[in-house]
């Protein structure tokens, strides 16, 4: 107990993050010809999963309590659509419409918060009816593909944010900046927000200590259902936020959008070291969850011959892994 | 209002679906002084307590508190605190998956100027609260890979550091060894003599009478009386307690210490060790004997114990079980082998709130059975009443869910569920944690009789009385050693010196 032993938790991170270092550097080296080594390959990750990453934040601060949100992947459609159709039909501005969206998101939120926090609702059952909700109401607005043309939207979505170092000469021998997107900025800068409210308030130690054991939390005086609401409120509000992210990325709305989305988003808080019991994790892990689900989708795509199937034949193996090895800690641990 | 009265609850009554916990109670507590509740399991303590922090809503009475007016009712913990009232439950409450410095500080945790949780502010408080309490903690761990017992004295410090009127502990003492309950009482007389009111719920007679000014009696959710320390003597509080005459100072040991050197060994290990926590043992126990084990806490009582049954693996040495040399893998070889571990640690090893009282019972007996081989409804339902039965367990039936239950009656049911077993060889690590009075008297008995059946059992206590009067031997453990073993001339002398180091025995 004298010497600073390496904790379980920080230990299954360090594997996460390893892990994705190797899957990178194995890309880079079987996929040379291909460009993989380019380092706007590697923020093309970024700016592909700007989305899944602000929702991974979201949806890791309720697993933190011992919560689920499944109704992620139906907002951003609800989100993406409000955001098309509001602009090309309606005719309204798109920051106003923006705007609209976060409240939109903030409103879902609440529901979904009282719901569980204070009727005691189980977070499945309860972001389950959110997901039909979210799902019936995007094909109530329209069940047609709308694309946005919006100028200042396009505008936004086309700004490249240029790096002023790491320029490259591409295989056709042509100068390349590399660059990012807004949607990184605001996926990092969400992420940074989110990783210092775990760590620096009292409603970000609430959701460990919630996660932890609930009953404890009554009874040291913390207010669990407020801090459970609290808790969907955000993850909504970042769903909301990763909705614009990804609306910016595909530049339309449609009922079939992002489904499934959830379920990346869970899996990379798992494979970040979230625990589904609640109580273990952080942001940290969910970044680098998402970057790993995301090289296991480019390395397919990359390699072009693979069905794109593959990439989910990975994750659930890689889930699998994640899972015996959190058990096999927590055997560990028990048996000292 | 009396001006020097802090706490009064006036006509308390609460029922639970189908039971009356409380029925028409009232409480005073005054300043600066230490009021013992006390009263059986299921008596409704830990429900006064909690109808007062707002854990559980009162149908009836009225609370006041000193420098509020009107009847106070409290929703939540949270709001007992900012009303100067500071809990410490029954069992221990805290998030096992923080650090112990934010088990201290949560919901109270020192800012920053920009509203931030100040970590460093955090970890120097945490350290100083530790060190006054001569407590050798990192306050940066995590809660969980501490003891229990030091759990529950991080969970006091939680309280006591709360500014407050009333500091309520709700048997902090059951785990604690008598160094830790000797800190504890020197906290609380600083406390009192500050002029908090402290309401102290405890099963250890001696306790009251070492610290308590003034003694509350529930039974049977009624109150009995309030009476001061002095005039209310150990026997007297007894009979208040159980609402009959009985001496619990009763010797329950009748013969002279047998001789066991012609009976038929059961346990034979030799060199047993495990890493980390025992160096190498050496222990006989024959059939009918009762072996105690003693020693300060985290000496390796218990886990010594662990080692002998297989719940740790043991690295050295050979155990023989009835005349057979074993290798014992898992918990279930061990069962099958006929023996049976009651652990210590009950909260994460024992209790399954959601099932009934019947369903808590059998348990083990269906794991050792079996999974396939379903025991029989009738035979569960017999086994269930003879155990509420003899250890006296308060339920309104042997389908209610356990949580139901108080505190010291789902400690029986756990009993139940080992003795249930019917092993031949048996070790009961603090069996009688938290369990009033009347029983620990009871399951002395009950000890002393599976011995005379030929059963062979260890029995670890903090009470060493209960020990002398129910064992044969003592081996005596010292910083994960067994430094020795007493066999004769068992005394509550002997056995502290033999603790303590020095003693003749080694
Ligand atoms: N959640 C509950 N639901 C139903 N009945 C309950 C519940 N909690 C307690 N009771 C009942 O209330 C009565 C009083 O319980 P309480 O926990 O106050 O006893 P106690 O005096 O603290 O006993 P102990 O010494 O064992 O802790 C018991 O009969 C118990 O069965
Ligand atoms: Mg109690």
């Amino acid at each position: 107990m004298k010497n600073k032993k390496l904790n379980s938790n920080t230990l299954l991170l360090i594997i996460t993050i390893v892990l994705f270092f190797v899957m990178y550097a194995a890309g880079c080296i079987v996929y040379s010809d291909k460009g993989f080594g380019n380092i706007q390959t590697f923020l093309n990750l970024l700016i592909n999963n700007a989305g899944l990453l602000c929702v991974t934040c979201g949806m890791t601060c309720i697993m933190l309590t011992g919560g689920i949100d499944i109704s992620v992947g139906s907002l951003i459609a609800l989100d993406c659509m409000i955001l098309a159709v509001g602009m090309e039909h309606w005719g309204m501005s798109a920051p106003v419409l923006c705007i609209i969206v976060l409240l939109i998101g903030i409103v879902f939120g609440m529901v979904q918060g009282f719901c569980v926090g204070y009727l005691k609702i189980q977070p499945f059952i309860v972001t389950m009816a959110g997901m039909f909700f979210g799902r019936g109401m995007t094909a109530v607005i329209s069940t047609n593909q709308v694309s946005i043309s919006n100028e200042w939207f396009v505008k936004l979505a086309n700004t490249k944010i240029e790096l002023p170092f790491g320029a490259y000469t591409n295989n056709k021998g042509a100068l390349q900046i590399p660059f990012v997107r807004l949607t990184v900025v605001v996926a990092l800068i969400v992420l940074v927000v989110i990783f210092l409210m775990l760590r620096y308030t009292k409603f970000g130690r609430s959701l460990y200590a919630v996660g932890g054991n609930e009953q404890s939390a009554v009874m040291m005086g913390l207010n669990v259902p407020m801090t459970k609401l609290k808790a969907y409120v955000l993850s909504s509000f970042l769903c909301s936020i990763g909705g614009i992210c990804f609306c910016l990325n595909t530049m339309s709305g449609n009922v079939q959008q992002a489904t499934g989305l959830e379920m990346d988003a869970i899996s990379s808080s798992v494979i970040g070291g979230t625990l589904l019991t609640g109580g273990v994790g952080n942001v940290i892990g969910s970044f680098f969850g998402v970057m790993i689900n995301g090289t296991i989708s480019t390395l397919v795509k990359t390699n072009g011959k693979l069905l794109s199937s593959w990439s989910n034949i990975a994750v659930a193996a890689l889930l699998c892994f994640f899972i015996v090895l959190q058990s096999v800690f927590a055997k560990i641990k028990e048996k000292k | 209002m009396d001006n020097n009265v802090v706490l009064t609850m006036r006509g308390i009554t609460m029922t639970f679906p189908g039971v009356k916990a409380l029925d028409n109670v009232d409480f005073t507590l005054r300043k600066g002084e230490i009021h013992a509740l006390m009263g059986e399991n299921g008596a409704g303590k830990s429900t006064l307590i909690k109808c007062l922090t707002g854990i559980n809503a009162f149908q009836a009475g009225e609370i006041h508190v000193d420098g509020i007016n009107g009847p106070v009712v409290n929703h939540s913990t949270l709001d007992a605190q900012k009303k100067g009232i500071s809990t410490v439950y029954q069992e221990v409450n805290l998030c096992g998956n923080l650090s112990v410095a934010e088990n201290l500080f949560i919901g109270r945790e020192p800012k920053t100027k920009f509203g931030t949780i100040d970590w460093k502010t955090m970890i120097k408080k945490s350290q100083k609260i530790m060190k006054d309490l001569d407590m050798p903690v990192d306050v940066k761990q995590n809660l969980e890979e501490y003891s229990l017992a030091l759990q529950q004295m991080i969970a006091i410090a939680r309280a006591v550091d709360m500014e407050c009127k009333v500091l309520i502990l709700d048997e902090p003492t059951s785990s604690l060894d008598d160094n830790e309950v000797e800190k504890l009482f020197k906290l609380m007389t600083q406390l009192r003599d500050k002029g908090v009111g402290i309401v102290f719920v405890t099963h250890f007679l001696e306790q009251v009478y070492a610290v308590c000014d003034r003694i509350t009696v529930l039974r049977n959710g009624t109150l009995v009386g309030e009476y001061p320390v002095a005039e209310l003597p150990r026997v007297k509080l007894v009979a208040a307690m159980m609402g009959k005459d009985f001496d619990d100072m009763a010797a329950i040991k009748t013969d002279e210490a047998a001789d066991f050197s012609n009976a038929e060994v059961f346990i034979d290990a030799q060199g047993l060790s495990h890493k980390g926590t025992i160096k190498p043992f050496s222990l006989t126990i024959h059939k009918g004997e009762v072996v105690g084990l003693t020693g300060l806490l985290g000496s390796g009582r218990s886990e010594l114990a662990r080692v002998i049954y297989g719940a740790d693996r043991n690295q050295t040495g050979t155990l023989k079980v009835n005349g057979k040399e074993v290798t014992i893998k898992s918990p279930i070889d061990a069962m099958n082998l006929g023996m049976g571990l009651l652990p210590d640690d009950r909260k994460a090893e024992g209790i399954i709130g959601d099932l009934s009282v019947r369903e808590n019972l059998i348990l083990a007996l269906q794991a050792k059975r079996g999974m396939f081989r379903l025991i029989p409804m009738k035979e569960q339902i017999a086994l269930t009443d003879e155990y509420i039965k003899t250890l006296q367990v308060k339920t309104a039936s042997r389908e209610t869910l356990i949580k139901q239950l108080s505190g010291g009656n789902q400690q029986k049911v756990i009993l139940g569920r080992w003795l249930a077993t019917n092993p031949d060889f048996l070790i009961l690590d603090e069996p009688t944690r938290g369990i009033d009075v009347g029983t620990k008297t009871e399951i002395q008995k009950l000890v002393l009789k599976l011995a005379k059946e030929g059963k062979s059992l260890i029995f670890i206590s903090s009470e060493i009385e209960e020990m002398l009067r129910t064992c044969s031997k003592m081996g005596v453990l010292r910083d994960g050693e067994k430094v020795g073993e007493i066999t004769e001339n068992l005394t509550q002398e002997t056995v502290m010196k033999a603790i303590a180091g020095g003693g003749s025995n080694e």
